[in-house]
């Protein structure tokens, strides 16, 4: 073991704990006069730890023991989650000035998030897992309660902890018996040991429900989900943006590296849990979205939804699955990031507005915005050519070359089922009577980002390509 | 199987003498201790809170601040004795990886002295 070589594996990470780490320790001496240049310093340091991970090793490798790998696939997931943050730390800045969320900690327990994050994506270990989760968890639990004097903030808060401690108890049991049939929690060991052709014992059996159930609670996937609404609803509206992408993106990345690394042999076992989850995500995740009237709570059910979406191409369990995820999840980043920005934008004599039928006739009020959302909305229906038509097409392809028909069926009918209520909000927003109008400028930072995020889900075809071959890249490290 | 539960015995020896210690001596109080209880004995002891009452009541958040603060330390110094016996087995690399972890708790602890979280008032 070489610590020079283990060290030149981690730049990214090691940079991003020393600079939160200096960051709290500026945040803590210079008071609450630091927040704005503290949130701006956590945004450059994402974009400086996602150079470094562009520039790390190129090739597959493993450091520390085996207990953290760098491959073309965290690269890619890594670059996403980074991207995602970014976005939704640069979207918080006008809204904590405006509601005087005032505390310095805010960026900084976004970075530290987003190193769990890092650290969960490169896990090769169900140990160093499991810490990169925990300290994921416990970031995204205080920053849930940010507004610790608002009720419904708190309340997020709170049931986002207990709900995901159960959670981390239920994958912490199902590593248990993993490592006591399996004698081991290496994946590279763990793939070894069920390489050979015999079946898998029951332990090892039950173990992979139980990790598959844990981590179905962090992408938030039926039967798993209940925290889903509460906390986004909850959580202030820029945590929400960031809670729908960053963590949604780790998760599902891990999820894919657990499931076709170290159980890559027993696909058998788990392709029908997955097949499950996924169907009943995007089942739930659109009918229950029919009845939503807060806008928040209407983005979590559909959020659980994409997920569904996504696990399809788990379910696939082939290499045209894992590229369609990454592709799904980049685009995903995009519409909700954009979607988040516009829910930002509404604002009434200086309140936060958060009824979806306060949107009608916004075509009139603020035409802009109103256009801005409706390409969200049609790509979030996945009306070609948007972006998530690309991205439900490349799923539901490796799905049909895996043969796994009535799942694309049934996920084809249901997106035809979400389509109405995304379709709803552009009705109400283009046919119906205008409401009282929002408040202009809602800060150029949130113009900005709907502009950015609004292009690219519109001409996302352009750049299809490069985006497919290194998603393919990344999917090919797995197989 | 066999050979592996045999390792275990000591534990479960110890694990026996500890429960029957602990119960005999727990016992003997309840035998042979002289009981002659007044007010003062029966009131509260030291943190102020009145030994038999309703579980709902207020309770001043400060007691978990010092305790969770308390938690921390108390956990470093569980690595630090471990660390300090193997210290000679696990050479430079070892020393420098708790002087990185102590590092880390110092940062913390100097957050938490700025933010006032060691102030009783």
């Amino acid at each position: 073991m070489n610590i020079a070589v283990d060290i030149s594996a981690i730049w990214p990470e090691l940079f991003m704990a020393v600079a939160a780490m200096v960051m709290l320790m500026y945040g803590a001496f210079r008071g609450e006069g630091a927040t704005r240049f503290v949130t701006w310093a956590g945004v450059l340091v994402l974009v400086v730890a996602a150079l470094l991970v562009l520039a790390g090793p190129a090739g597959k490798t493993t450091a520390f023991n085996g207990q953290f790998v760098v491959d073309a696939f965290a690269v890619f997931a890594k670059v996403l989650l980074i991207a995602g943050a970014a976005l939704a730390l640069i979207l918080a800045q006008p809204y904590n000035m405006r509601e005087d969320i005032k505390q310095f900690e805010y960026p900084i327990l976004i970075v530290f998030a987003v190193l769990g994050m890092m650290m969960m994506v490169s896990a090769n270990d169900l140990l160093s897992l499991y810490v990169g989760l925990e300290l994921q968890s416990l970031a995204l639990y205080v920053v849930a309660a940010i507004r610790r004097d608002n009720l419904r903030s708190s309340e997020a808060g709170l049931k986002y902890f207990v709900l995901g401690a159960l959670s981390s108890g239920i994958l912490l049991y199902g590593m248990s018996l993993i490592y006591g049939f399996a004698g081991t929690t290496s994946f590279d060991g763990l793939a070894a040991a069920f390489a050979t052709d015999s079946d898998a014992p029951v332990g090892v059996i039950v173990g992979l429900v139980f990790i598959a159930a844990g981590l179905a609670f962090k992408v938030s996937a039926v039967p798993f989900h209940m925290w889903t609404p509460d906390v986004y609803e909850g959580a202030p509206t820029p945590v929400t943006a960031f809670f729908a992408v960053a963590p949604k993106i780790a998760a599902m990345a891990l999820f894919v590296r657990v499931m076709l690394e170290p159980f890559g042999d027993l696909v058998a076992e788990w392709q029908q849990v997955i097949w499950f989850i996924s169907l009943a995500s995007m089942i739930l995740g659109s009918f229950a979205a029919i009845v939503q009237t807060n806008i928040k709570r209407l983005m979590a059910y559909s959020s659980i939804g994409h997920m569904g979406f996504v696990l399809v191409g788990l379910a696939a369990g082939n290499e045209t699955g894992v590229q369609g995820i990454l592709l799904y999840l980049t685009i995903y980043v995009f519409m909700n990031i954009g979607t988040f920005a516009c829910i930002l934008a509404m604002r009434r004599q200086g309140r936060m507005v958060e009824d979806i039928d306060q949107l009608a006739g916004l075509s009139k009020t603020n035409p802009y915005l109103a256009a801005a959302l409706a390409v969200f909305m049609f790509s979030m229906a996945g009306i070609p050519p948007l972006a998530g038509f690309f991205a439900k097409f490349y799923v539901f392809l490796a799905a049909i070359e895996a043969g796994l028909y009535v799942l694309t069926v049934v996920g084809l009918l249901t997106s035809v089922v979400g389509a109405y209520y995304y379709l709803r909000i552009v009705k109400l927003m283009y046919f119906d009577e205008p409401a009282e109008a929002f408040d202009r400028a809602p800060g150029r930072e949130i113009t900005v980002i709907v502009t950015v995020t609004g292009l690219i889900t519109m001409f996302f075809f352009i750049g299809l390509a490069p985006v497919l071959d290194g998603a393919e890249a990344a999917a090919a490290v797995l197989f | 199987m066999e050979e592996l539960l045999l390792e275990y015995l000591p534990i479960l020896i110890f694990l026996g003498l500890a429960v029957g210690l602990s119960g005999l001596m727990v016992m003997a109080s309840v035998v042979v201790g002289a009981r002659k209880p007044d007010p003062e004995k029966n009131s509260a002891y030291e943190c102020g809170f009145d030994a038999f009452d309703d579980a709902r009541m207020k309770f001043d958040v400060r007691f978990y601040l010092v305790a969770i603060l308390f938690i921390i330390f108390d956990l470093e110094v569980a690595f630090l004795f471990p660390w300090a016996i193997t210290l000679s087995d696990i050479g430079v690399f070892g020393f420098w990886s708790m002087i990185v972890f102590l590092g880390i708790l110092t940062v913390g602890f100097v957050y938490e002295w700025r933010k006032g979280a060691l102030e009783w008032e």
